[in-house]
């Protein structure tokens, strides 16, 4: 094996020792001279009027700049498609500060732009606000009734039902439904939203910006203020976090901009712990399952149908029951998607969006139903094996999925494992398994790259990506590394720059394929380039050859597998009598040959929990996650997304719910402190196995995209197995204490 | 946050006679609670007197037992080998709460003035009457999971959130304060009070007055084979509890001599109650009996909801405390 492959192998983060030692920037931590900082007031109501505004003690506070307030911000554009970003679902859009309306708790009313963080602080809490407070309505589960999403411009695509579920379900010899709910959750990445908006000498703004897309904040911010994108460029070379809260650009970007633009003052602007419960979340859905099956556990009946939440302006919509349609074969289906419209912000994709609540309740009523049919849960889930997606009537690409369920069994031990519940305990301890499925999919989005190899051998390689802590750079850095034979220190990736060429949103776990992709060929091209001029050396051992019968390994061109014939890039390039070699390439998926395929993720997971008896007190003491995610780029990268995923799984089943108070229409444990999310102690064993799935549909590279389906089924196994331990069936998530007493 | 002064008190006398002349002035230790409180408004001093280099942080014996300096932080007392051998709830306490980062900031004289972390004490744009008398009592009927069952009252249904104060309630200590008008000495169950109709205040001491040390008694050793500390709570670290139980044993052979039990996250102090202490004295270690003593202090507690649980969550907690310690299990 060449000394520059690196596909497949182990490597550690290219920007670890940067943010081990602080070096590497976020938005928030980004200075200049002068620079002023803005503070958000928020809302104390969920729904009403500001009558009242008086920022006069805030305004005579020395350091104070600015109060803006609805009464006084500007209101630089007045349509809704001026706000439109590239997640935006369809209605109107939230505009800050445009009108003294309270949309949903903590909107935020009014911005205390300082010249100091502090003295802006303290002046905003001198700012004196009286409401016409209207009664909210937040609680889903009060009026379970909805209306369907609006269709088309979304994307969203509508379940589509087949066969005759309710007459199959009917006459089906097993029956089995029930309802099904979990809480809101809030995605609470480590790093608060921030923008740091710097106005330059010319005016220009340079603006620092926690997203997951620089581009998609650049395109908000022009549209809104009528700035060219020179006029406004935004830069984000890391980020803390994200889990889908930065596809949308946050309020505080817009803020920071306009106060920038009013003041003609640089401003920073950082949302508190307590604001990041302010805008998008992932919705509470309420949903029922129905299975019909025959006496031996073939299914029969599947019905899906879930209610979920909106705003009042917004119709987000999230992929929750198709998944019942693709997971296994079943002639008769019948899903349903409905929102009800609540006072609360439109909520936003979270890791794994609609699949990991959809899938969640879906895997526990097979569980269910496993117990109905006394069949083995596994057993019946290979029973019922889908060969192909009967949803989208279309092959899968590519499906390990026995094998994901046949190696997480064999490494969890599953054959040992006793049908009947309750029948292992340690003490005063029970124990259970339990199995789940996931599903995710397999993107590719158009993206553009840029590759950049100078005549030292330094070859730099551009996206305006994001690296949400995924390890983006660290794969980008390894696919052009490999491409042109070059070693990893000598390849710099970067990203988060709207001056670099356009990638798409980093979301939906698309970016290795769809950003790999695009660096694979514009390394390519310059590969070509280097090629011919490789050619052109005196003598050269390649000039009768082709580009398809030559390699690039170790800083050399040659011919494949002949370490002899090499010619070195620094000479090609010298013969070439070129200092540097350009190119950037747009990178298209084939959608003529993916269309004809379903192309999707899987997964198999296994848990082992242990529930104390009398106090409900639940361990997860094992994890098996066992992955089909088509060829693994960084297995290193790859294996600390599942098990991120899978933490983030035990904390969804166990932990995590954003408590509304309906009487204020508002998150109440708005904290950390309050707000759980799974600490090191709950933590144990965690097993992720990468299944072997060759695939050349998907994409270029064959990988799949890992950063979504490490999270999706785990929550369903932890029940199942918590049911195993205590016999007992808990239907609402996060499983807590007090539901096992 | 707003803007304050702060000064370093050079002895204790000063600094309580500086509180006692300033009704917005107060005294900061570890910060661990309080600066959480600044941050969201709902304290706001405009004076912080910073007790910190008050020689007040050894751990020390002394005729009655040990002492505990005010300032000895929760992690050098739960650590300290004294507190370990002779008073080891105490220490099995201290390290249920919080985290290690918390705990070396915390004192032990601070971890007493903890305020509740009920969710709308923290968050003005809601009703609370302990933050704003008067104001009115969101939990009763919003959101109580954190909530008390026992002592509430029509005003407020907030808990003490310690973990440290149940032990030291199971042990029976004392506090050492010190005044503007001089010393005195409270027991433990008299430090803290129920909400009553005055829930904006947590304990009975004086504004002006400051702890100087906890005195863990000599005959609190007693406990230090047979006693366990039981934490029940939403995750593994890093949360409050939703019932705690401190219990301790004094066991003679298989009869139990004394017994002691205080229960944490269900009400405005650490929960005791010596007639249901009583009803083990010289009775077996058996569950029937534990039952007893669980009935005994559960009696007269009331649900609000989303803390009903906490009834029944509590009660086995008490069985299954009382158990481990009977065997030795801490």
């Amino acid at each position: 094996m060449a000394a520059t492959t690196y596909i497949g192998r182990s490597t550690s983060r290219v920007d670890g020792r940067a943010k081990v030692t602080g070096e590497a920037k976020y938005a928030a931590e980004f200075n200049t001279p002068g620079l002023t900082y803005g503070y958000v007031i928020s809302s104390d109501i969920a729904k009403g009027k500001i009558t009242k505004i008086d920022a006069s003690d805030a305004l005579s506070l020395p350091g104070v700049l600015q109060v803006f307030t609805h009464e006084n911000a500007p209101r630089p554009a007045y349509f809704d498609r001026k706000f439109k970003d590239d997640d935006s679902p369809v209605g109107d859009k939230f505009k800050p500060l445009y009108s003294a309306e309270i949309q949903f708790s903590m909107q935020p009313i009014g911005l205390v732009v300082a010249d100091s963080f502090e003295v802006a602080r303290y002046a905003a809490s001198l700012v004196k606000v009286e409401y016409k407070a209207e009664t909210p309505e937040t609680n889903l589960r009060q009026k379970p009734k909805g209306h369907k999403a609006p269709t088309g411009k979304t994307g969203f695509t509508p379940p589509k039902s087949r066969g005759n579920a309710a007459k199959a379900y009917k006459n089906a010899e097993v029956q089995f439904e029930a309802e099904y709910f979990h809480m809101p959750e809030h995605h609470n990445p480590m790093e608060m939203f921030a923008s740091t908006v710097i106005v330059e000498e010319d005016g220009k703004l340079k603006i620092y910006d926690k997203t997951q897309g620089v581009a998609n904040s650049q395109k908000y911010i022009t549209k809104i203020f009528g700035l060219s994108k020179e006029e406004a460029r935004v830069i984000n070379p890391f980020m803390g976090g994200g889990f889908g809260s930065g596809l949308r650009p946050q309020y505080q970007l817009y803020l920071a901009v306009m106060a920038a633009r009013e003041l003609n003052r640089s401003v920073r602007v950082v949302l508190t712990r307590q604001q990041m419960f302010s805008f998008g979340h992932r919705p509470a859905t309420l949903q029922t399952v129905s299975l019909g099956a025959t006496k031996d556990g073939m299914l029969q009946a599947i019905k899906h149908e879930a209610l979920g939440e909106t705003s009042r302006f917004e119709e987000y919509t999230e992929v929750v029951v198709n998944w019942a349609g693709m997971l296994y074969h079943c002639d008769n289906v019948e899903l349903g998607y409905y929102l009800r419209n609540l006072d609360t912000y439109t909520p936003l994709d979270m890791r794994a969006p609609g699949s990991v609540t959809g899938i969640a309740a879906f895997e526990t009523a097979i569980d269910e139903l496993s117990y109905k049919v006394g069949i083995d849960p596994l057993e019946l889930r290979l029973k019922n094996y889908a060969e192909k997606n009967e949803f989208e009537g279309k092959p899968f690409s590519s499906k390990e999925l026995r094998a994901c369920y046949a190696q997480g069994a064999a490494k969890f031990g599953w054959a040992k494992r006793p049908a009947q519940p309750r029948s292992m305990r340690e003490g005063t301890k029970l124990i259970g398994w339990g199995v789940a499925t996931g599903m995710w999919d397999a993107q590719q989005q158009k993206s553009a790259a840029k590759a950049n190899l100078s005549v030292d051998g330094k070859l730099v390689v551009g996206s305006s990506t994001s690296d949400i802590g995924t390890g983006t750079y660290t794969a980008m850095t390894m696919i052009a590394a490999e491409t042109l034979g070059l070693p990893l220190d000598a390849v710099t990736f970067k990203l988060g720059d709207t001056t670099l060429p356009v990638a798409p949103l980093e979301g939906g776990s698309w970016t290795v394929a769809s950003v790999g992709s695009a660096v694979k060929e514009a390394c390519e091209a310059v590969a070509k380039k280097v090629f011919s001029m490789a050619k052109d050396v005196k003598d050269s051992p390649l000039s009768g050859a082709s580009f398809d019968e030559v390699e690039f390994v170790d800083g050399k061109v040659q011919l494949k597998g002949d370490y002899s014939s090499g010619v070195s890039i620094v000479e090609a390039m010298r013969a070439g009598e070129v200092n540097f070699i350009e190119e950037e390439t747009t990178t298209m998926p084939n959608m003529l040959k993916q269309m004809q395929y379903a192309r999707n993720t899987h997964s198999a997971v296994f848990v082992e929990v242990e529930v104390d008896e009398d106090l409900g007190q639940i361990c997860v003491r094992r994890v098996v996650s066992a992955i089909a995610g088509g060829r693994v780029i960084s297995p290193k990268t790859a294996r600390s997304q599942i098990l991120g995923g899978v933490v983030w799984g035990i904390s969804m089943a166990l932990e995590e719910e954003s408590v509304l108070d309906h009487h204020f229409g508002r998150f109440m444990n708005h904290n950390l402190a309050e707000y759980h999310v799974a600490v090191n102690a709950d933590i144990h064993n965690i097993d992720v196995i990468f299944v072997e799935e060759h695939d050349d549909i998907v994409n270029p590279l064959g990988a799949k995209g890992l950063g979504e389906i490490g999270i999706v089924g785990v929550a369903a196994a932890i029940g199942n197995a918590i049911y195993h331990a205590t016999g007992k069936r808990v239907r609402e998530l996060p499983i807590t204490l007090d539901k096992l007493l | 946050m707003n803007s304050f002064s702060y000064t370093r008190a050079q002895a204790v006398e000063t600094a309580a006679r500086e509180v006692s002349t300033n009704h917005t002035a107060k005294f900061i230790a570890g910060g661990t609670n309080l600066l959480d409180l600044m941050k969201e408004n709902v304290e706001r001093p405009t004076r912080l007197v910073d007790l910190t280099r008050l020689p007040l942080n050894q751990i020390e014996d002394t005729d009655k037992g040990l002492r505990l300096g005010a300032l000895a932080t929760n992690a050098n007392t739960a650590y300290d080998e004294r507190v370990e051998e002779r008073y080891p709830l105490l220490s099995k306490a201290i390290l249920a709460g919080a985290s290690a980062q918390l705990r070396n900031m915390a004192t032990d004289g601070g971890n007493l003035f903890q305020r509740t972390r009920c969710y709308y004490f923290y968050d003005l744009a809601t009703p609370c009457n302990k933050r704003e008398p008067g104001s009115g009592c969101s939990a009763i009927t919003g959101y109580n999971r954190v909530c008390g069952i026992l002592g509430t009252s029509e005003s407020c249904i907030a808990t003490h959130p310690s973990d440290m104060c149940v032990a030291l309630a199971a042990l029976k200590a004392t506090v050492n304060v010190t005044g503007a008008t001089g010393e005195r000495t409270v027991e433990f169950a008299d430090f803290h009070r129920l909400p009553g109709n005055e829930p904006e205040r947590d304990n009975n001491l004086k504004p002006d007055e400051i702890v100087t040390s906890i005195d863990l008694p000599a005959d609190g050793e007693r406990f230090a084979k047979n006693f366990t500390y039981l934490k029940l709570r939403d995750r593994a670290s890093y949360a409050f509890a939703l019932v705690s139980v401190a219990a301790a044993l004094d066991m003679d052979g298989d009869t139990i001599k004394e017994a002691r039990v205080a229960l944490g996250g269900v009400a405005h102090k650490p929960w005791r109650k010596a007639e249901a202490e009583d009803l083990l004295k010289g009775q077996a270690a058996t569950k029937v009996n534990f039952e007893r003593v669980a009935a005994s202090l559960l009696e007269g507690a009331k649900g609000y909801g989303s803390n009903t649980f906490k009834i029944e969550l509590a009660k086995r907690a008490i069985v299954r405390a009382l158990t481990m310690a009977a065997n030795g299990q801490h």
